[in-house]
């Protein structure tokens, strides 16, 4: 059942599924088989997923160009942390109230996006990017934000009958948002929506003459973008128990871009590779280099733009037709 | 083989001795390891802000693994190796807490030692002290490093500003008990922290001293209008609580205004380099401020033994490093005083006794301090500076004067 999405390679309806159950048992188990630290990295690369899906539906299916998600991500992470510190509310309930004022931000910043296209749209989220931590510190929102000296939050406690670890507990509680979230992108992005996104990105003006409501589609596409970015920013505000304007520098949002690229854009699961990559190749450079972490980081950059320019899916995708191929 | 009477009167005694020893100190003759401590190794962690916006302060770390490098090469400590994990956080919380729960869960350092910034710090503050590490003269000045009943496993190191604000009062109280005092401050935890200091020590007294008081937002493109405003409320004193850039404006203006009152710089603003040049030399001669080290580049310490000693140092084991930065004397100072915890906690290289050995430093005089100062900490006091002298500009370099001030009476 190959769709426009995934023209070549695509798998058989079983053996996806097949594939899906197998990664899901091997999510799950894998919490237990290493150290709280590492489940806490997982756990790290988890939401980083989410907020990737989120940009890759706005980049890679959309076409704009974001270069301040981080904003987003930043006003998520906040939401939660003063609803935790300032109003007692329990943790869980945070984190569909963080997507929701994303959702609604979102809608808003892509009302007027609408008018710039590409770069002029990158241009005019990046300034919202580079602006977001100084509106943390500003004087009048002190009393909520804390400053430049940020909120601490509580860890959330493992309820008693699972008998997890706090860790072990985060990291299923974000793999379980993580799943709902891919469920509902999945299905958003391979319906009409989806086909009207890609086609916005690819003919605009075709798809306009097709009766999209081009305007419509692109700032909805813009809030649930949000949406999804702001729930990883609480996942992560959650999971980290802090969070300051330092934390939310235009370097987060340049990470997330780094991330939908090297991952595959327009691609579902390629969130999850960038996840990965841009939570621990940071980690294996700094290893291979005290002295210059970034240049390594860079040079690793350069050899999978030239070794997979679709991104990881696009290797998977390509590997897995010359596989089918060869056994046709 | 015989031994003769002597020798063997010597082994007598020594056995003795021992014996004496196990018996009255079983405890120190007993090795306790924690973790991150063994035989021959003594593991140390740290964040430190080698990429990012403050990539500046990195030195202190470069300089601190030098400085260990030399320690072992000269034996170690009680015969152990120092090894100091030294990661990048890039000044991004979240980092931090990454990279110090991978000290903490993976590394499994036996302390904490000069985390740097305050972000930074606060995001591992309650990690820590539940996880009970030792986390120890971290690089940053808040006062909230030393609140031992709620975080007894946090430590500061630097002069904190309370501390600085403290003896700004006390030396106004002794020298100028009429003073007319007008503070500018910045408007967040830092500039209310010092300005706590100062009112802390002014007393309820005291606090009729102070005429006028302005706040300024990082933001702020100026402070010309507070420095106007402080003028006009008659003061003879001025106490300038800022960062760099808003310190040189301040000065610069309350010089070109006419006010020239008595005028205290806190040491954020004290660099000759990065304030007192750009607003101008001239108009920075008699400015006072308060400091705890040697300064590299004042002209005074050029022969003085402990500065030749960092010099040498310096030019064996960190030829990268610059001289004339002060970061790298202050790191310096606070290897040292790692080592002198590491060297009191001798055989019992435990968490909580590398801890309590913190707490308890008893009057440690570090050459490179001020004359006449040393380190004090106890159970209840995670102050670990508590002295400093008042300097004044004398037009190309601070000059210490008068006695030592301090927090304590």
């Amino acid at each position: 059942m190959a769709t426009p999405n995934e023209p070549i390679g695509a798998l058989s309806g079983k053996a996806r599924l097949a594939g899906l159950l197998l990664l899901l048992v091997i999510a799950c188990a894998l919490p237990f088989l290493v150290s709280n630290y590492r489940v806490f990295q997982f756990t790290l690369a988890l939401v980083y997923a989410i907020a990737l899906l989120g940009l890759n539906m706005l980049t890679g299916y959309n076409g704009q160009i974001s270069l301040g998600h981080g904003a987003f991500y930043a006003i998520g992470a906040y939401v939660a942390a003063i609803l935790m510190d300032k109003f007692g509310v329990p943790y869980w309930l945070t984190v569909p109230v963080a997507g929701a004022v994303c959702l609604l931000a979102g809608f808003l910043f892509g009302l007027p996006a609408l008018r710039l296209e590409g770069l002029y749209l990158a241009l005019a989220t990046f300034a919202l990017g580079v602006a977001m931590p100084q509106i943390l510190k500003y004087k009048h929102l002190e009393h909520w934000t804390g400053g430049a000296q940020g909120i601490v939050i509580v860890k959330p406690e493992a309820p008693e009958w699972t008998g997890l670890t706090q860790d072990q507990w985060l990291y299923f509680v974000v793999l379980a948002c993580l799943l709902v979230l891919f469920v509902i992108g999945w299905n958003l992005l391979r319906g009409r929506m989806g086909r009207a996104m890609v086609a916005i990105r690819d003919q605009p003006i075709a798809a306009q003459a097709m009766g999209v409501n081009t305007a419509m589609v692109k700032s909805l596409t813009f809030g649930v973008s949000a949406m999804y970015t702001g729930i990883a920013g609480a996942l992560g505000a959650i999971v980290i128990q802090f969070v300051a304007p330092d934390s939310f520098n235009i370097f987060l949002s340049i990470t997330l871009v780094v991330g939908i690229v090297i991952g595959g854009l327009a691609s579902i699961q390629g969130a999850i590779f960038g996840a990965v990559f841009i939570q621990f190749i940071p980690n294996v450079a700094d290893q291979i280099s005290k002295a210059a972490p970034w240049a390594i980081y860079g040079v690793f950059l350069i050899v999978f733009m030239y070794v997979m320019p679709g991104g990881v899916a696009g290797l998977i995708r390509i590997l897995f037709g010359r596989f089918q191929r060869r056994r046709r | 083989m015989k031994f003769s009477p002597d020798r063997r009167a010597t082994l007598l005694a020594g056995a003795a001795a021992v014996a004496l020893a196990v018996v009255a100190a079983p405890a120190t003759a007993q090795k306790k390891y924690g973790p991150g401590a063994s035989d021959t190794e003594i593991k140390l962690g740290q964040t430190m802000p080698y990429s990012g916006p403050a990539s500046a302060y990195g030195t202190i770390g470069k300089l601190q693994q030098a400085y260990f490098k030399m320690i072992n090469e000269n034996g170690g400590i009680n015969g152990r190796k120092i090894t100091l994990i030294s990661l990048d956080d890039g000044y991004s919380p979240p980092k931090t807490v990454e990279q110090v729960r991978k000290l903490v869960e993976q590394d499994e350092v036996l302390a904490l030692f000069q985390t740097l910034g305050t972000p930074s710090n606060s995001a591992i503050h309650k990690y820590v002290n539940a996880k009970k590490v030792p986390h120890l003269l971290l690089a940053t000045g808040a006062t909230k490093w030393a609140d031992p009943k709620n975080f007894p496993w946090t430590l500061g190191f630097n002069l904190s500003y309370q501390a600085e604000g403290i003896m700004y009062a006390k030396y106004l109280l002794k020298e100028k008990p009429n003073a007319k005092i007008a503070i500018l401050y910045q408007n967040d935890d830092y500039g209310k922290d010092v300005l706590k200091g100062v009112k802390d020590g002014l007393g309820a007294k005291g606090a009729k001293m102070i005429v006028a008081e302005a706040t300024y937002e990082v933001t702020d493109p100026t402070v010309d209008s507070q420095i106007v405003t402080l003028q006009g409320s008659g003061a003879d004193t001025f106490i300038n609580i800022t960062t760099p850039k808003f310190g040189a404006q301040a000065i610069r203006k309350a010089f070109d205004s006419g006010w020239k009152p008595l005028h205290i710089v806190n040491n954020v603003a004290a660099s000759v380099g990065s304030v007192l040049t750009p607003a101008g030399l001239d108009k920075s001669t008699g400015l006072l401020t308060m400091q705890y080290y040697k300064d590299p580049n004042d002209p005074q310490w050029k022969d003085d033994p402990a500065m030749l000693e960092w010099r040498a140092f310096m030019g064996r084991y960190y030829r990268e490093g610059d001289p004339k930065d002060a970061s790298n004397l202050y790191a310096y100072l606070a290897a040292q005083t790692m080592v002198q915890i590491l060297k009191q906690a001798g055989n019992d290289l435990t968490r909580e006794n590398v801890m309590r050995q913190a707490a308890n430093i008893k009057n440690l005089k570090l050459p490179l301090l001020l004359t006449g100062m040393s380190l004090n900490t106890t159970p209840t006091d995670f102050f670990i500076v508590k002295q400093g002298q008042l300097a004044r500009f004398t037009g190309t370099q601070w000059q210490g004067f008068g006695d030592l001030v301090s927090t304590v009476d």
